[in-house]
């Protein structure tokens, strides 16, 4: 095996290595130890902040990516040891064979026989039509009828052992609690990991016997797909909010510090940038990013770079088109806090404008950057959705929801209707993009200092 | 007030020369006129001379922004900048790249868009007013904690699975409306009725979310307490003292979105075939038609421009404590 890092997986780790170190500052400070800790006593945060995680862990597994080591051919003298060209992560380790095992076309969910009929040839040698089956599907039972039979008794076994794998993971901790006087929701964080537990075990096991989600138009499992889709959204989420943080920022702050001509000159641009209608800006900088890589094919070694590459321009459009909302509220939150005594005291003192920024101005400002970040993050995923219709969206070499919904929105219409596809992207699209909204409202509740003053 | 807009006008100058010097360099810069020639004339068979008189045509052969062979103002004239980019100011669109005069096509499909955009937005505006309010009413209990709730939920929902959902269901399934297509006149209402309801319910979690919280900072003022306490019923504070007070910022909010009304919707359009502006980009983005693109961003940006000097207005009109100078 041999590892291979993309772009973005690089700045994903990038990404989670800030996100662990914000972590370690929270819990070394107590006010915001304070703050976090009221987003976490609610029950319903603590249950999306569980469900948010799942989505991460996933998609953190999907970009530890490798190549496989091609088998030696026997009776040959191998020197070298050569790798597959195709790459893969671990999550597709986890998932066993699901995304190898490849049907001819559609089939529906759970089903055992092929979505259209193709010529087949008895055993005298005549030619007929028929339904052909699976060759990944409940090739495990005896007859077809067994099949109802058989997915309630493997759900049961599976769902057996989720429960035994989250009273392994409980157990200690429920342990170690005891006698403690905890005032986070322990039960409700207990109750959705074993949720999220049995799911997760429940659709390992029974896809390894059936298309749970069914087969796309080329045959792949459409679960595996949806779930492969989960690293597209996470990143899209993220990444184009830190690329536009630094802008942001630096621009906000510095509006809001120097005043004047800067103040002018910074009100100008994001004037402008906002002005210019943002979806059409969006999907015509993409457009045109599309059509540099076409001309510059040399720069891309193989076709998942280029998709890669691809993604982090749209990224960067993503965040370099939406500062001008951040910059904003950073540009008034400045203008506020410059004014205020501490700031002037500074001044008198002869402190730096540099440290005064950094000591006094940033520190008071991170709530708003906080929030921002939690409240883009729901509306780039859903955004994704509406590029890929739009045809500008992520390159379709990687499993995108978007991709899949503006695949499925015409496949609906066939007969019988081919709902699968679209069904399975919705639902997580859903899940995630709900957790998300939910919690960013109850840290949106815990940081502004409007509603807490209501709250108090 | 009069100096007051003439100001605003002339400071819009500078941003609109700033949207067309970043659309210039988006659509110019990026994808050089050989690279558009190539385009257009397809990848085999291009030769130079065909590609320069490509550009001879259509006008791009002049140097971007300087053009060093004229002397003078026209140095700056002679240049693909001033006749392409320059001269929208005069609403010259000119022509696509396939040759359609793009000045008629925008004011002949503006008014489907209009009629799609507008009763959505007011249909959707009494429809999130009602339902704010029937949950201001029922603030403090479990009613209103399902409510909110539900609105997220609907918010979490992907716009175009209401789009591809409504469509399934109500044209394939029940057959009740065309599945897409436009005509004009009274034919119209049987393909506008489904959009408009979709692009209503699609916009029900966000937009009554954000009155509800309007109305209830208005809901435990000095005013509507007394009108309480002197036995006004709660329905009545509700309607005639809460609502008044709060049509205020939702009025405001509204008057930005009245000029974009114009741009039509880019998803909605396509999917039910309307043919106005969204449409009309979104097919422009796929033929990758920039001087359409290019109008579009232009024509956005003056309708955004519009709408905020709109709203500053607005705010004079329903608030006399607001004085503009």
């Amino acid at each position: 095996m041999k590892p291979v890092i993309l772009w973005s997986d690089a700045l994903l780790f990038i990404l989670l290595a800030a996100m662990i170190t914000f972590i370690v500052n929270i819990i070394r400070n107590n006010q915001s130890r304070e703050r976090w800790s009221r987003v976490f006593h609610s029950r319903l945060g603590m249950s999306c902040f569980l469900i948010i995680l799942t989505y991460i862990v996933i998609g953190v597994l999907d970009s530890l990516h490798f190549r496989k080591a091609v088998e030696p051919v026997e009776g040959q003298e191998q020197t070298e040891v050569y790798y597959s060209s195709h790459i893969n992560s671990v999550l597709d380790l986890m998932l066993g064979e699901m995304g190898e095992e490849k049907e001819k076309t559609y089939s529906a969910p759970f089903s055992l026989k092929s979505y259209s009929k193709e010529n087949m040839q008895d055993e005298q040698g005549n030619t007929y039509r028929a339904y052909a089956s699976l060759k990944h599907a409940g090739k495990h039972l005896e007859s077809p009828d067994d099949k109802p039979l058989d997915i309630v008794l493997q759900s049961f076994q599976a769902l057996l052992m989720g429960l035994l794998i989250s009273a392994l993971l409980i157990a200690p901790h429920s342990y170690w609690m005891t006698g403690k006087n905890g005032i986070y929701p322990w039960k409700t964080a207990y109750v959705t990991l074993t949720i999220i537990i049995c799911l997760l075990s429940w659709m390992i096991h029974i896809s390894s016997l059936y298309h749970i989600l069914g087969t796309d138009k080329a045959g792949n499992d459409v679960l595996y797909q949806c779930l492969k889709g989960i690293r597209t959204a996470m990143l899209i989420g993220t990444l184009a909010t830190l690329i536009m943080m630094p802008i942001a920022i630096s621009l906000g702050i510095a509006a809001g510090y120097f005043k004047g001509w800067v103040d002018d000159i910074i009100q100008y641009l994001y004037t402008t940038l906002s002005s210019i209608p943002g979806l059409l800006l969006i999907a015509a900088s993409a457009l045109l990013f599309q059509i540099w890589i076409d001309l510059n094919p040399d720069y891309f070694a193989t076709g998942l770079e280029k998709g890669d590459a691809k993604f982090i321009g749209l990224c960067f459009i993503l965040g370099v088109t939406s500062w001008a909302t951040l910059c904003r509220l950073l540009r008034a939150e400045t203008l506020k806090i410059s004014q205020l005594d501490y700031v002037q005291a500074a001044h008198a003192f002869g402190v730096s404008h540099a440290r005064i920024i950094t000591k006094h101005i940033l520190p008071n400002v991170t709530h708003i950057i906080l929030i921002i970040f939690v409240l883009d993050f729901s509306g780039l995923v859903l955004a994704e959705a509406v590029l890929a219709y739009i045809g500008v969206g992520v390159d379709s070499s990687m499993h995108s929801w978007g991709n899949m919904i503006s695949a499925g929105s015409a496949e609906l219409s066939r007969v019988p209707a081919v709902w699968w596809n679209l069904a399975g992207a919705f639902t997580l699209m859903f899940v995630l993009v709900l957790a998300a909204n939910l919690f960013s409202d109850l840290v949106n509740d815990a940081f502004n200092p409007k509603t807490r003053l209501e709250a108090a | 007030m009069l100096a007051y807009i003439i100001r605003r006008l002339i400071y819009a100058i500078p941003i609109l020369m700033g949207v067309n010097l970043i659309t210039f360099l988006l659509f110019f810069v990026v994808n050089t006129p050989d690279d558009m020639a190539r385009a257009q004339l397809g990848d085999k068979y291009v030769t130079g001379e065909a590609i320069e008189l490509w550009k001879e045509t259509n006008g791009y052969h002049q140097p971007l922004f300087f053009n060093d062979k004229e002397e003078g103002l026209t140095a700056l004239t002679e240049t693909i900048f001033f006749n392409k980019s320059i001269s929208l100011f005069t609403f010259d669109f000119g022509q696509s790249e396939s040759g359609r005069d793009i000045t008629s096509d925008v004011s002949q499909r503006v008014w489907p868009s209009v009629m799609f955009a507008l009763p959505t937005l007011l249909i959707g505006l009494w429809v999130n007013i009602c339902i704010a309010l029937l949950v201001v009413m029922f603030r403090n209990t479990g009613l209103e904690k399902a409510f909110v709730i539900s609105f997220v939920g609907l918010m979490s929902v992907s716009y175009l699975f209401y789009i591809i959902g409504g469509q399934y269901l109500v044209t394939r399934l029940w057959n009740l409306v065309p599945v897409s297509g436009f005509q004009t006149g009274l034919d119209s209402f049987r393909f506008l009725v489904l959009p408009v309801a979709i692009g209503v319910i699609a916009g029900t979690g966000a937009g009554a979310r954000l009155y509800r919280t309007l109305f209830l900072e208005e809901a435990d003022q000095d005013y509507a307490r007394t009108a309480r306490a002197k036995g006004v019923s709660e329905v009545t504070v509700l309607f005639r003292h809460i609502l008044p007070n709060a049509m205020i910022p939702i009025l405001t909010n509204i008057v930005i979105v009245i000029p974009m009304l114009f741009m039509g919707s880019l998803v909605m359009e396509s999917f039910f075939g309307i043919p106005g502006l969204g449409s009309y980009m979104i097919d422009a983005l796929k033929s990758q038609d920039f001087a359409i693109v290019r109008t579009m961003v232009f024509i956005g940006s003056v309708l955004y421009i519009i709408g905020l000097i709109a709203t500053d207005i607005s705010y004079t009109l329903v608030d006399p404590r607001v004085r503009l100078n």
